[in-house]
């Protein structure tokens, strides 16, 4: 199986200058091997989109290379965008047709016959719930269904690499945990994710590996396991029974009193937290509940992109 | 893409340009046909009646071939105009430019929709001219052939002004202040006979004056120039504006960052 030794996706020294002097990116590599879920994270401005318009053909790049499954997006530019399907930050599909037509045109554009197009947006729009919308003039779908719409018409031609930019953007809790399990499902089926998101926690619950993109540059490439086991510090919240007037003290921890009825402690990495409970007990302090201050990939995500840590790009 | 792909693909460009046409019926189909017969009742029964002969054609027999080909010339126009550029507007056309379609296949489903759009409204305009004016084909070839490939130059012209498009300004401005003042000058109305010597040199580099006296030498033999003539002006003009456009679509400017 030539898929599944080669990476789906695999760029090497891809620059974006636009006009004259704005460099969206600096010679950048990445490596998303088959079947991975991956999230390329970055602030606004930093070039995900960018990279991301590359892929598809959108934007066209300044130099390097780009393949996906071993064909190459310039020489065998028809392979390459068979294996690919993408999910727009904004929406992009004809207001005035039906989610049907839309589906069938899309699948058509890739020489997919109407019998099996239709079968295949049956399919879709029934999944991700749109099915009974699907005689409606797309304009007329809520935000979350249009989403979910372009998510539809991004595999209809079934590829074997999805790319998603910011798919859960302004879309409600409820929603966006039914996408990520929609998604959790098509990964598992084979189908190599790639996501980007201002959403640190979707980041960290639904993917193994992550590249961070700063000023055009990737600042990170690594598992989400390594990169969290890089944290040298959590911060967590414990909210108490009774009322308290100031922090408590415990040897090997600093605790802050942030209100009446919450403590926040900082652990740093490695470090267990059983003497802390046991010394809050000692104290008669009981702990009705404890949660992470922020989403651990956040803490570090900020600490690499406004503190500027030392590159380990691997 | 294998050639059962391109097929479909290519079909799927054509269904859904000629579905959206008629989808906006009321914006795309109604309002060319009321044009012209205005156009046939004023200049043809009203004012045609007192001008007598044109090139030795009753005045309504010679204003009639013109008209429907202003017809064909300005639907062919505008809707692969408005279609392609409503497509860049929306960012739909992101559809097609992320799929593997070549882009030749792009610029031929465009162009065969446009020219669905002006050959239906051509043909539309022809049953109702009948109404107004009797007349016979005199030559058919000619006639079909002339009206392909005006229906062609102009469908291709509106792709090529709809991927230079940045604004909805940019897409009326060759409609109102080019295509429209050579289609009234293109010799619709008027033979250039009429013209004095220095009048009628300059009309010949009208490209409409060519397409327009074909088109009616097709029907009533009468021509103020020659028709192969107009034949090869067409065909360049086609090859050129062809391969422009596809340089556009292949080099991807305007289209893609």
């Amino acid at each position: 199986m030539i898929e599944s030794q080669t990476p789906a996706l695999q760029i090497s020294q891809l620059s974006k200058t636009y006009g004259d002097h704005f460099e969206a990116l600096k010679g950048i590599d990445l490596r998303v091997e088959s079947g991975d879920f991956f999230a390329l994270l970055g602030p606004n401005g930093a070039g995900k989109s960018t990279t991301i318009g590359i892929i598809c053909s959108l934007v066209r790049k300044s130099s390097g290379s780009v393949s996906v499954f071993g064909h190459d997006i310039d020489a065998d530019f028809a392979n390459a965008k068979r294996y690919i399907g993408v999910v727009p930050q904004e929406f992009n599909f004809n207001q005035f047709e039906q989610p049907i037509d839309i589906l069938v045109n899309q699948a058509g554009y890739y020489g997919i016959g109407r019998r099996v197009a239709l079968e295949r947006a049956e399919r879709y729009l029934k999944q991700l719930g749109l099915w009974e919308r699907r005689w409606e003039p797309s304009r007329t779908l809520s935000g979350g269904m249009k989403r979910r719409l372009m998510i539809a018409r991004a595999l209809i031609h079934e590829p074997k690499l999805l790319i998603l930019d910011e798919p859960t953007a302004g879309v409600d809790i409820e929603l966006r945990r039914s996408m990520w399990e929609f998604l959790c499902d098509i990964n598992q089926r084979g189908t190599t994710i790639i996501l980007t998101t201002h959403y640190l926690e979707e980041a960290e619950s639904l993917c193994r590996n992550v590249a961070i993109i700063d000023h055009g540059k990737i600042v990170q490439n690594t598992s989400v396991k390594a990169l969290i086991k890089q944290l040298s510090v959590e911060t967590f919240v414990l909210d108490t029974r009774d009322e308290l007037v100031s922090a408590p003290e415990v040897k090997g921890y600093r605790i802050a009193h942030t209100d009446s009825h919450s403590l926040e402690v900082e652990v740093v990495s490695g470090q267990t937290i059983n003497p802390l409970f046991a010394a809050l007990a000692e104290q008669a302090i009981e702990v009705l509940s404890m949660r992470n201050k922020t989403n651990r990939l956040e803490e570090l995500f900020i600490s690499m992109v406004e503190k500027k840590l030392p590159e380990t790009a691997a | 893409m294998n050639r059962n792909e391109i097929w479909i693909a290519f079909a799927t460009i054509v269904t859904r340009e000629v579905r959206r046409f008629l989808r906006i019926w009321p914006q795309t189909l109604i309002p060319p046909v009321i044009t012209i017969v205005l156009y046939f009742l004023i200049f043809g029964n009203l004012i045609g009646g007192r001008i007598g002969e044109m090139a030795g054609l009753p005045y309504i027999q010679f204003v009639a071939p013109g008209l429907i080909m202003m017809s064909v010339i300005t639907n062919s126009y505008s809707n692969v105009v408005s279609s392609f550029y409503g497509s860049k507007f929306q960012r739909n056309i992101e559809e097609l430019l992320v799929s593997p379609t070549p882009n030749i296949v792009i610029l031929l489903g465009y162009v065969v929709g446009g020219m669905t759009r002006g050959l239906g409204i051509g043909v539309i305009v022809t049953l109702l001219s009948l109404y107004f004016a009797d007349f016979s084909i005199h030559n058919v070839p000619v006639t079909i052939s002339i009206v392909l490939l005006t229906s062609m130059l102009f469908s291709i012209a509106g792709l090529l002004n709809a991927i230079f498009a940045d604004s909805f300004d940019d897409i009326s401005i060759v409609p109102t202040f080019i295509l429209t003042p050579l289609t009234y000058l293109g010799g619709v109305f008027y033979s250039t006979q009429l013209l004095s010597d220095f009048w009628a040199n300059v009309a010949l580099i009208n490209p409409i004056l060519y397409v327009v006296n074909t088109f009616r030498y097709g029907f009533s033999g009468v021509t103020d120039i020659n028709i192969w003539w107009s034949f090869a002006m067409v065909g360049l003009s086609i090859t050129v504006l062809f391969s422009i456009t596809l340089r556009q679509l292949e080099q991807g400017s305007r289209l893609r960052s």
